[in-house]
């Protein structure tokens, strides 16, 4: 492992089963701070509650597991009181989605700088398989013993209507792109959502027949395409990959200075 | 841990055997079948020397078990296989 | 700005007390009648270089308070019940990870939206036992404006000193009274900064061993201590572990730390006690009434007397039972259903002569109010 100076390899073997796709977001996370070259001093990781959530006690950053939901909400607290730190938040899709929903549009919309990271497996994987909001229609969960009849949310369209200034989406079989694109959510200055397809063999995979790890990858590479690809045009049904929203608006931190001038006087 | 001492492989796999949960990506996805389970289930390098040095093990393991070693040190960087 | 004798509500006095005592965060969302809190708040915090959030709701404001302790500055916010029953679950997060915080909530009546303009104190409970799990906690209130000033500055103190989340108890009444109350000087009520660890950079630093004194130092995010935080129980370093004697040390040292040091927080204030024979307890807004009456009725010659309780929590029984103890009985004024007489019963020798003066209509308890439970009790009628 090239980026052990960043993990806390004392509590390897992870938790996380065998072929979690949490474990490839990890590495790729990994790569993309070290290839940025900043100092672990700087870097704060807040997360939530949930397998995924699990990914702050494996970096030797400052590391904050939180509530279920509520890692935005923290994570913001620290951002606002001290901007120069790197504040990755990494999420489940249930802790994202559902009881974090909320927290989630907000930051959004408040544009503050942060780098979420949606590890979505389309599956409450910790409390044992229950359906998400990110399951979508049809799926099979142990609270969905006869079909999911819940329409998922499509994270990307609902990050950018929620005035997020940096919108992408991969997946774990395309690990260079992940750690490209985390690496990108990071150094983006303003409120970051990276959303990854990440596999859970056990809680989705087996419920859905969707196969061992190997063949839910298989499925991230035949079931997406990149942005405007051929591919895509040839397949509209395609699950897209690729940055969807980047630009820049004023950042909430930066803002907030301003506001101390005015209140101020200067 | 080695599991090559093939004195032609240009590239070392170091697999650390601890960490591996034997999920199989790494020997599914080699373009060079370079990996196999061996018979504890844990990822073992049995052709290193086919090894074009595309990384897609290392950065595909979940279990961050995998670090291939460019003897030459030219990391010729792959591409994620589309 | 300071000497400044200034005419203001309670809840202004109550920010004006938070940025005294250094407070450099606050996150809130609006809810009647603690509003003017976070509305003065978003005026002076900036002035002195702190930050102001307006969250999307309780939740995430006192989460977003946490966060902000942890790189190092004071944090509060303010709510009422709603709000603060949303806060629940991040209070405890506050008391597990011991992370220092203030909790300002202004009671209303209730339960659910209740009296939204109207006075309650129905929440002291909620208070003591709002979130999950066993756990000790730090309450505090206020009858006045020299006393919300002071009080406020203690529960940043506390908060300090035993790395804990401190409520502020404040009601409608109060907070909306407008009253002279000159500023301190600074200087004049000593503050508690935070405790930071002297380890130095490259040596293991423990975030959650105490030392000998019971004190835990911090180390704030982003200096050069790396640790983590959680929720789950956790070993010295700060990670999770279920290790019965690691669990069972944790909750031992989360409860003493604050009951074996309850003295040094009871906050009280006596009034006319020493030659009484019937005693009032009460706090807050139902303190006021009480202290009235008392007054009034010591220029008869009547020998009554007030404990007024400022800590709520934990509740100060040695105080109570050494007060109540030769009297013929015992009025508890408040404006809930029996919440602290409950603890004053189990405090003294002999409960039966412990009464509830209350009133929980949304008005507040007048001295007449008391006045005629008194007469029931003394079989003289109203
Ligand atoms: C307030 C609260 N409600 C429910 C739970 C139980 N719970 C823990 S993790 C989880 C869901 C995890 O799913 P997700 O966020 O998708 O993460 P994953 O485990 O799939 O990575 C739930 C419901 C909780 N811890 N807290
Ligand atoms: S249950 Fe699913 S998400 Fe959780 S560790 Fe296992 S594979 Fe990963
Ligand atoms: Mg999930």
């Amino acid at each position: 492992m090239p980026a052990r100076d960043y993990i806390r390899e004392r509590f390897f073997p992870h938790m996380w089963c065998p072929g979690c796709g949490h474990g490839i977001v990890l590495n790729a996370l990994l790569r993309a701070v070290e290839a940025l070259g900043l100092d672990k001093k700087n870097f704060v990781m807040v997360s939530g509650i949930g397998c995924s959530a699990r990914i702050s006690g494996y970096v030797d950053f400052h590391s904050m597991h939180t509530l279920h939901g509520r890692a935005l909400a923290f994570a913001t607290g620290i951002k606002i009181s001290k901007p120069e730190l790197n504040v990755i938040v990494p999420m489940g899709d249930g802790d994202a989605m559902a009881i974090g929903g909320n927290h989630f549009i907000h930051a959004a919309r408040r544009n503050i700088e942060m780098t979420a990271i949606v590890m979505n497996n389309r599956i409450y994987g910790m409390t044992g398989g229950q359906f998400s909001p990110l399951s979508g229609y049809g799926t099979m969960g142990t609270t969905a013993p006869y079909g999911n009849i819940d329409h998922g949310f499509n994270t990307v369209d609902l990050a950018s209507s929620a005035g997020a200034t940096f919108v992408a989406r991969t997946t774990t079989y395309h690990a260079r792109e992940l750690a490209d694109f985390i690496g990108q959510a990071i150094s983006h200055p303003g409120f970051s959502v990276l959303e990854v397809l990440s596999q859970c063999p056990t809680q989705f995979g087996r419920r859905n027949k969707a196969g061992d790890a190997p063949e839910m990858l298989e499925s991230y590479r035949t079931g997406t395409a990149r942005i405007d690809s051929k591919k895509k045009r040839e397949n509209p049904d395609l699950i897209e990959r690729g940055i969807f929203v980047q630009k820049e608006l004023p950042e909430y931190c930066r803002e907030y200075e301003r506001i101390i001038s005015k209140a101020r006087g200067e | 841990m080695k599991n090559s001492e093939t004195k032609t492989a240009a590239r070392e796999h170091h697999i650390e055997r601890a960490w591996c949960k034997g999920c199989g990506i790494c020997v599914h996805f080699c373009p060079k079948q370079v990996h196999k389970l061996d018979e504890e289930g844990k990822a073992c390098a049995v052709r290193p020397e086919d090894c074009i040095g595309c990384r897609l093990c290392e950065l595909r393991c979940p279990d961050l078990a995998i670090e291939v070693i460019d003897r030459q040190a030219a990391d010729r960087q792959g591409k994620d296989h589309e | 700005m300071s000497d400044a004798v200034k005419f203001i509500q309670g809840n202004v006095v109550c920010a004006e007390a938070a940025v005294y005592a250094g407070v450099g965060m606050f996150a809130g969302y609006p809810i009647t009648p603690s509003t003017e809190i976070a509305e003065h708040m978003s005026v002076r915090l900036p002035q002195v270089g702190g930050k102001f959030l307006q969250m999307e709701d309780e939740i995430s404001s006192l989460c977003a308070v946490i966060g902000a302790s942890l790189t190092g500055h004071k944090t509060m916010t303010a709510t009422s019940g709603p709000g603060f029953s949303l806060m629940q679950e991040a209070l405890g997060y506050a008391v597990m990870t011991e992370i220092p915080c203030v909790i300002v909530d202004v009671m209303r009546g209730g339960p659910s939206t209740g009296l939204p303009t109207h006075v309650g104190q129905g929440d002291v409970m909620q208070a003591r036992y709002g979130t999950h799990g066993d756990h000790a906690i730090i309450a505090v209130t206020a009858s006045n404006h020299a006393d919300i000033f002071r009080m406020t500055v203690e529960a940043f103190n506390f908060a300090e000193t035993y790395r804990t989340p401190v409520i502020l108890l404040l009601d409608e009444v109060i907070g909306h009274l407008r009253e002279k109350i000159r500023i301190p000087e600074p200087g004049e009520i000593p503050l508690v900064g935070r405790l930071r660890t002297a380890v130095e950079h490259g040596v293991d630093y423990h975030p959650y061993l105490p030392r000998e004194d019971g004190r835990l130092p911090m180390s704030d995010f982003g200096d050069v201590h790396r640790y983590n935080v959680t929720g789950l129980y956790h070993d010295m370093w700060g990670f999770p572990t279920e290790k019965p004697e690691v669990v069972y040390g944790l909750i031992r040292h989360l409860v003493d730390k604050i009951d074996h040091n309850s003295e040094k927080m009871t906050r009280f204030r006596k009034y006319h006690t020493k030659d009484a024979e019937t005693l009032f307890i009460s706090y807050g807004a139902a303190a006021r009434s009480a202290l009235h009456l008392v007054e009034n009725r010591r220029k008869r010659g009547e020998r009554i007397g007030l404990l007024e309780l400022n800590t709520l929590w934990p509740f100060p029984a040695d105080i109570v039972r050494e007060a109540c103890r030769d009297m013929n009985f015992v009025l508890v004024v408040e404006m809930n259903m029996g919440q602290i007489t409950r603890e004053v019963k189990l405090a003294v020798e002999d409960p039966r002569k412990v009464y509830l003066a209350n009133r929980v209509d949304g008005e507040l308890i007048t001295p007449m109010d008391i006045q005629n439970i008194v007469r029931l009790i003394q079989g003289r009628g109203v």
